[in-house]
């Protein structure tokens, strides 16, 4: 058993009781919800009788069904104009705060919590929604629910829980150029398995992990429910303190000494014991790309596809399935495949550096004929940031679509869909069957930057040619 | 769909009998369970006739879920990390409103158990073995009626028993009807309140004074 580590302590500090079956009843600091995952809860709340027991520590927006096209209230689609609708009217009903449309703060819900300053080091978040992992980025220890347990979150603030064991995954070296967190993460759930976080919260460190910055840090925590992992956490350090320091909700000035002294001792002490510690060497990852169905089935850009009768027995039944949907080859690379859709986005890289990083690639570029390329800022804070900047200018004038901030192609719950068997290249984090909204449509998941550079050529690319490519041409510059 | 109203589960939970689906695949996702089109609702009421939507498109009337034989069943026998995925509700409540009452396979995607156990729906395990056993002693056998019971951990044929496991606690819960946490947590208010009053951040790092105002 684990002891000693940030998670340990954190959940020691929110233990609320023993129940009757065994596990724990933990306390929730920070309640997140959002369209999908909400109304059914809100109705069995209302069914009982109960109210919303800390409507402070709940907070409300809308991302997976809103257009990024037109954001026109109503909306076309009449469902989602009513699942909106109801949002707004249980948010106004039990007095909890909504980030809507036109708000200034509105986008998808694990890139807004982390840029208002609510989500802070310590504290324990839940969402009705996988990727609540993100959160853990901070030192929190976020975990994603289902609808009745946001139903029990809503009226008691607590959830019933069993504690999770705790695997070190330690990283050392350094990134290379070219190469980002998502290829780090992909390699994560490579080596480990789509399954082989169940059970663990995955604490991420190591010297490769202090270097990333936050929004790094939270490509990494959000897809460690990708490896079955339900939580994925990173020590809080002075990257963090960083960050959060003047956020709109963060500690003020006057208390911040004391929030950062809490903060501190809630670290993994040095001799803390986990359950389990793998290590990695972030110098040899190379840049990552999904070929089949499930997060795990990555490869490195340079390498072939896998031959099936060459796996293990159990990945081997799941390798032909993904064979036969994605319509590739045993043996044959991933690089040269072409794409059809290109989306950058979403809550694992739709934030200010994530479209940093594409825009480079994109800078100075055409999209290759024939492919759709479209940009969705991951929240309203984002889009203002990177217009500031005139991100938009690059890529539009790149022939990349500049949209309104919503969860958009990660997901078929809006009008951005793949159609028929298209094949995109995604800065998402799921590539599974039918994900996309077309039930034979291809996903094939990597880093923005390598979305970028598929869009450019219109294939698999590795990023890093041309980012060499921009080299050599400022040297010739130069020179000239 | 088998019944037009499915029998959701009530209180204590000590057997559930019926016919059984043999559903083969590793790491089926909760988007291959219910396709996130059909999420786009406020309730949960439509969902049943929806489950495994893509799938059984795509097998014409071939998929475990249309073959007539297993119209009426109520055991759903799995493989490995089944319900991976998305922490969608919807997946267990189609698979509930199509009829299933009990998912037995070789192990479950974490958020998916717990969403079952909310709902009343147990899940067992046991080994990849006992689970080919299983699942080809269904397919072989059309319509043979099956007995899960909870405290014993067992499914029993008329041929054959095969011993299951479930987590302890879930199967406390199960067996005496609180997997209905709702009350239960509610109960322990007073513990609540007092968890609240010692975190700091609860009240923006203030002064310890102005935290016995809370809540
Ligand atoms: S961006 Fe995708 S993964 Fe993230 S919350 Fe939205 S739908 Fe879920």
């Amino acid at each position: 058993m684990s002891s000693g580590t940030l998670f340990d302590k954190v959940w020691e500090l929110h233990k609320v009781a023993k129940l009757p079956g065994g596990s724990t009843q933990l306390f929730v600091g920070l309640h997140l919800i959002h369209e999908v995952t909400s109304p059914q809860a809100f109705a069995a709340l209302e069914e009982k009788s109960f109210p919303v027991r800390c409507p402070d520590q709940t907070i409300a927006t809308v991302d997976h069904i809103v257009p990024t096209t037109n954001q026109e209230r109503p909306f076309e689609d009449p469902l989602a104009e009513e699942m909106l609708s109801t949002l707004e009217r249980n948010c106004k009903k039990h007095g909890i705060k909504l980030h809507g449309i036109g708000s200034g703060s509105q986008g998808i819900v694990h890139v807004i919590a982390p840029e208002l300053g609510l989500t802070q080091p310590g504290m324990t978040v839940a969402c009705g929604d996988s990727h609540t992992s993100t959160h853990g980025a901070f030192g929190a220890i976020a975990f994603g629910i289902g609808t009745s347990q946001v139903r029990d979150v809503l009226a008691s603030q607590t959830l019933a829980m069993n504690k999770l064991k705790v695997r070190q995954i330690w990283i050392d070296g350094e990134l290379n150029e070219g190469v980002y967190s998502k290829d780090l993460i992909l390699h994560v759930i490579r080596e480990l398995g789509v399954k082989g976080g169940v059970g663990y919260a995955y604490e991420f460190a190591g010297p490769a992990i202090e270097k990333l910055s936050m929004e790094e840090r939270m490509t990494i925590c959000n897809m460690a429910i990708e490896g079955g992992a339900r939580c994925g956490y990173i020590n809080p350090d002075q990257t963090t303190f960083e960050y959060l320091k003047g956020k709109a909700k963060a500690p003020s000035e006057e208390s911040w000494q004391q929030a950062l002294n809490w903060w501190k001792g809630l670290v993994s002490s040095p001799d803390s014991i986990f359950d389990d510690v793998v290590k990695f060497d972030a110098s040899k990852i190379p840049p990552t790309v999904t070929w089949g169905i499930t997060p795990g089935q990555g490869i490195g850009i340079n390498e072939s596809l896998p031959i099936p009768e060459s796996l293990e027995p159990s990945e081997r039944q799941i390798a032909e399935e993904a064979y036969r949907y994605m319509g590739l080859k045993p043996g044959s690379g991933i690089e040269g495949v072409s794409v059809d859709v290109c989306f950058i986005g979403s809550c694992t890289n739709g934030r200010l550096s994530d479209l940093h990083a594409a825009a480079k690639i994109a800078q100075g570029r055409k999209v290759a004929q024939g492919v759709k390329a479209f940009v969705v800022p991951g929240s309203e804070q984002v889009a203002r940031e990177a217009e500031q900047e005139g991100l938009d200018k690059v890529f539009r004038g790149a022939g990349f679509e500049w949209r309104e901030p919503g969860c958009s192609m990660c997901l078929a719950m809006n009008p951005d869909r793949l159609e028929g068997r298209q094949i995109s290249a995604s800065s998402s984090n799921r590539n599974f069957k039918g994900r996309q909204g077309s039930s034979s449509g291809r996903t094939l998941l990597m880093s923005p930057a390598m979305v970028a550079a598929a869009a450019i050529t219109g294939q698999v690319t590795d990023v890093r040619s041309l980012i060499k490519q921009e080299k050599e041409s400022t040297e010739k510059l130069k020179n000239e | 769909m088998n019944n037009p109203i499915p029998n959701f589960p009530k209180g204590a939970i000590s057997e559930i009998i019926g016919t059984a689906i043999s559903l083969r695949g590793n790491d089926i996702d909760t988007d291959r369970i219910i396709p996130a089109r059909f999420l786009k609702c406020v309730n949960f009421d439509a969902l049943g006739s929806q489950v495994f939507d893509d799938d059984r498109k795509e097998l014409n009337g071939l998929h475990p879920f249309d073959l007539k034989e297993n119209q009426n069943a109520s055991i759903l026998v799995v493989n490995g990390n089944f319900g991976c995925g998305s922490s969608r509700e919807h997946a267990p409540q189609a698979l509930m409103r199509w009829g299933i009452n009990a998912v037995i396979g070789q192990s479950f995607a974490e958020i998916f158990f717990g969403n079952c156990l909310a709902l009343g729906i147990p899940c067992f395990t046991t080994s990849k073995q006992e689970i080919e056993e299983i699942q080809k002693s269904i397919e072989s056998n059309t319509g043979i009626e099956l007995l899960l019971n909870l405290k014993n951990q067992t499914l029993k044929s008329k041929k054959s028993t095969w011993q299951l496991e479930i987590d302890p606690g879930a199967k406390q819960m199960l067996t005496s009807g609180q997997w209905d946490a709702t009350n239960q947590l509610i109960s322990n208010s007073n513990s609540i309140d007092q968890i609240a009053k010692k975190l700091p951040y609860i009240n923006g790092f203030k002064s310890k004074d102005s935290l016995n105002d809370l809540t």
